[in-house]
This record gives structure tokens, C-alpha cells and sequence, in this order.
């Protein structure tokens, strides 16, 4: 059951952590890695460090995100489309 | 019942972030990107280190009232230290995007191959060496300094 479990948030935070990677959109990316702090904190609690969980989802997930998307909108790619950009 | 299969899942799962971060900051182009590399690298390599005190047959490292003596813990030393990593990486967070906002204004790209032209543009000029000549170019061969702040000077 809990292998299950732990197979899934696997999973679902390398998907994650790809997509961070590939996406084109700047915003859908910091989200993502918001998204793969989120799955590592709850991994935390099932490794029984309850308290790096709380420090993991509130300022890996929270503070982290409000920092890089402050950042990206300073930096002029808060947009919801940006298909011009040339990166990879 | 076997309880190694999930060890090892969890070691595919810091491993595989580790990997997936130190990939995304050698690949990829855009410098924020980088930076988001940077933060999954992060998490994987705490992820890891939580994992090196984990027992299977352990309980959380908090004492109760009616625990036994010898009831048997995680360690908790790693997960103090990974308490403080997290802290210090948002910090780092912080700053790279600081830097990133100086670097915006001071060139108005984030191209890495873009931001590497540039760079080694400026470093030329300010070095004295034209479009015309080379660095690589003997060291007599070079005016240095400018010959154009010379003539400013005087």
C-alpha cells in the first residue's frame, strides 16, 4: 500500500520536474516547481520529519514561488504566451 | 514484509531530481531557467539527505509522554540540517534573481550564448582590443592602455 503510494508521488514529481524543464511558459514553470516542493514535503512526512515538511511546504512552496514570480514579472516574462522566446 | 522496495523508491525519486536539476542548469539557454533548475537540484539533494537517517522501524524523533525507553528513532541531526538548508536556499533564491534583474537591465536579455557575446564584447573593449585585432594577439601588439584615453587625458 504505502509502496503504491510512494510510486505515485514519484512519479508525479519527476513528470513534474520535466515539465519545469520543457514547458515554454515562464509562469506554468515556476508553478511546476512549486508543484515539486509540494510532492517533496509530503515524501518528508512519510520519511517521519514532520517538521521539514512544515519548513519545506511553507517557504519551499510558498515564499520560493512568491520570490520567483515577483522576480519574473521584473524581469518581463509574466506572460502568458511567450512562443517568440528562443530557448530551450 | 519486505520494506526495501521503498527505500529504493525513494532513492529513484532524489536521485532522479538531482539529476533532472544538474541536467536543466547544464542544457538549458534561458538563465531563469537555470535558476529553476537550480531549486529542484535543491530539493533533490535534501530529499537525499533526509533519506541517509531513515529507518523503516523507526518513529518520528519526538518524545512522548508514554513512550517506552528504548523505542527506536529516525536520526533527527540530517533533518536539522536539511531545516537549515531549505532556509539558506530560498536565501540564494533571492539573491540569484536579484542578480538576474541586474543582468536584465544591464544587457535586456537572458540568452546565456547571447549574454557570453556581449560579454566577451565589453571585455575586449575595455581591454583595448578592436574589432580589427585579436586576443590572442601578442601582448606588444595590444594598446594598452587605449590610445583614445590618451588623447582624452592630455
Amino acid at each position: 500500500m504505502m509502496t503504491m503510494v510512494v510510486a505515485v508521488l514519484v512519479v508525479l514529481m519527476l513528470a513534474t520536474a520535466l515539465l519545469v524543464l520543457v514547458t515554454p511558459n515562464m509562469i506554468a514553470a515556476v508553478a511546476a516547481s512549486s508543484a515539486v516542493s509540494l510532492v517533496v514535503s509530503v515524501l518528508f512526512v512519510m520519511l517521519r520529519a514532520p517538521d521539514v515538511a512544515m519548513t519545506e511546504a511553507a517557504v519551499g512552496a510558498g515564499l520560493s514561488a512568491m520570490v520567483l514570480a515577483l522576480g519574473l514579472r521584473r524581469l518581463g516574462l509574466w506572460k502568458l504566451d511567450n512562443r517568440e522566446k528562443d530557448d530551450a | 514484509m519486505n520494506q526495501l522496495p521503498v527505500e529504493y523508491l525513494f532513492f529513484v525519486g532524489a536521485i532522479g531530481l538531482v539529476g533532472i536539476g544538474v541536467a536543466g542548469m547544464l542544457l538549458c539557454r534561458n538563465l531563469f531557467r537555470v535558476l529553476l533548475a537550480l531549486v529542484i537540484a535543491e530539493a533533490g539533494a535534501n530529499l537525499l539527505l533526509v533519506l541517509t537517517g531513515y529507518r523503516w522501524d523507526a518513529v518520528a524523533p519526538i518524545v512522548l509522554p508514554g513512550m517506552p525507553a528504548g523505542t527506536t528513532m529516525v536520526d533527527p541531526v540530517p533533518q536539522a540540517l536539511v531545516l537549515t538548508a531549505i532556509v539558506i536556499g530560498v536565501g540564494i533564491q533571492a539573491f540569484a534573481v536579484a542578480v538576474l534583474i541586474k543582468i536584465y537591465h544591464g544587457y535586456g536579455s537572458l540568452d546565456r550564448r547571447r549574454l557570453a557575446a556581449m560579454l566577451d564584447r565589453d571585455m575586449n573593449e575595455l581591454a583595448g582590443v578592436g574589432p580589427g585585432r585579436s586576443p590572442e594577439a601578442p601582448a606588444g601588439k595590444r594598446p594598452f592602455p587605449p590610445p583614445e584615453q590618451q588623447e582624452g587625458r592630455s
